[in-house]
């Protein structure tokens, strides 16, 4: 009897006990609490870190079976990330969000977007020094995409075990781009250049064109690419549903209804790779720095591309919206309004930047998909 | 494959094929903005 009340009383306490046994999960229960924390009180990509870092704390608590083969959220992650659906659900939603329009207006700013992804492939390099393997350097790379759901994507597919931290890396630096960005911004540029007042972008752009880019965009890049059609035909999809306006229903719903689930369930499966004994390695600080790296590197040769197109233009282009050809949108098109009015009062960068900024969503996911077609090409993935 | 050969191939093949991507898509996006500029609208009689 007493034996009985003993073992069924060291039931409750073993958790206690294991949680003091392995001091990996104490700290990724402080991760979770402080993702938590950063979501909730600081309004930083609230919408992913609380579910990301509730998931990081459920998945911390010892003899916590949610990632168990039978636990809920392993049924989720089975369900979204293994079948790559979740990243792809989400896209269908920021297609249908997102406004081409001023890319559009404007179609030489598809170079900015294309000089925001130089940080991709620069930090892949530096990745394969470091001695990372090749698919995981694919990964850590992507994370200069700016752009979590092709992050999710990829390394879901080519590199599961780092999730975790490639994901919270993107969406984090993401979050941090209105810090990260301006001085670099300023560093690259003379204060000449920052004040250049660009001329207001007044052509409008027809609803047959409107219409036609996402066709165009998918047959086009899904022939040079074909690998990464998933990723550009959802983002695609759920624009042309948007600018055809006869399928409002299923556009609300795709920008609504399924991007908060997917979002929740995605959230709720990242957390839950950050399992303490997978997630707390030198590995994991390196992927951050990596990360941090990327996103530096992409405004760097952003800017760069923005000086260059002032030189060939004869002067009339502000190089601060170069630093907008990233995919953080539409938050990276406002760093540089502020930046810019910052400098000179009269400068009206938005719809500029905004061009650079929607290049850069389109530029990101070409990025991705030419990556995984060279590396199909070399035959390293199938 | 090295990981010197793979990273350089990923520069120039990625890199590039992204740039050489997006400015088709540049060129493609502005002749069909030529092609179908956008109407005023007619005023009603």
């Amino acid at each position: 009897m007493a034996d009985a009340i003993v073992n069924g009383l060291s039931g409750l306490t073993i958790g206690f006990q294991m949680l003091a046994g392995d001091w990996r999960n104490g700290i990724m229960l402080i991760v979770g609490f402080v993702l938590l924390y950063l979501g909730i009180k600081k309004d930083c990509e609230p919408l992913l870190l609380v579910p990301i870092g509730f998931g990081c704390i459920l998945v911390n608590i010892p003899l916590s079976d949610v990632m168990s083969n039978e636990g809920f959220i392993r049924a989720i992650y089975d369900a979204g990330i293994t079948t790559e659906l979740f990243p792809l659900l989400i896209f269908i939603g920021i297609g249908a969000m997102t406004d081409f329009g001023p890319v559009l207006a404007q179609p030489s700013t598809f170079l900015l977007g294309a000089a925001g992804q130089f940080g991709i492939f620069i930090t892949l390099i530096i990745a394969l020094a470091l001695g990372f393997p090749q698919l995981d350097a694919v990964s850590i790379g992507i994370i200069g995409a700016c752009d979590g759901p092709t992050a999710i994507y990829v390394t879901s597919k080519y590199a599961p075990h780092l999730l975790g931290a490639v994901s919270v890396a993107a969406y984090s630096y993401m979050s941090l781009v209105p810090v990260i960005q301006p001085p670099i911004m300023r560093l690259l540029t003379t204060k000449k250049e920052r004040m250049t007042v660009m001329k207001a972008v007044a052509k409008p752009v027809s609803k047959t064109t409107k219409m036609l880019f996402p066709l165009v965009i998918t047959v086009l890049g899904g022939l040079i690419a074909p690998k990464g059609l998933p990723l550009l035909g959802t983002i695609m999809l759920g624009n042309l549903m948007r600018e055809s306006g006869v399928v409002s229903r299923l556009t609300k719903a795709s920008e609504n209804e399924i991007a908060n689930v997917v979002t929740l369930f995605l959230g709720l499966c990242i957390g839950a790779t950050m399992v303490g004994s997978a997630f707390i390695k030198p590995q994991t600080l390196i992927i951050l720095a990596l990360g941090f790296v990327a996103i530096c590197l992409d405004t760097v040769c952003g800017v760069l591309m923005g000086k260059v197109m002032r030189v060939a233009t004869g002067g009339k282009v502000n190089p601060l919206i170069g630093a907008a050809g990233i995919s953080a949108f539409p938050m990276a098109a406002r760093v540089v309004q502020r930046e810019g009015a910052k400098w000179n009062k009269k400068s009206y960068l938005l719809m500029h930047a905004m061009g650079a900024n929607a290049g850069g969503q389109v530029g990101s996911v070409i990025a991705a998909a030419v990556m995984l077609s060279v590396l199909a090409g070399m035959g390293i993935i199938r | 494959m090295d990981n010197f050969t793979f990273g350089i191939t990923m520069l120039i093949c990625g890199m590039g094929g992204t740039i050489l991507t997006l400015w088709i898509m540049s060129l493609v996006m502005g002749l069909l903005g030529k092609l179908f500029p956008e109407k005023p609208e007619k005023k009603e009689a």
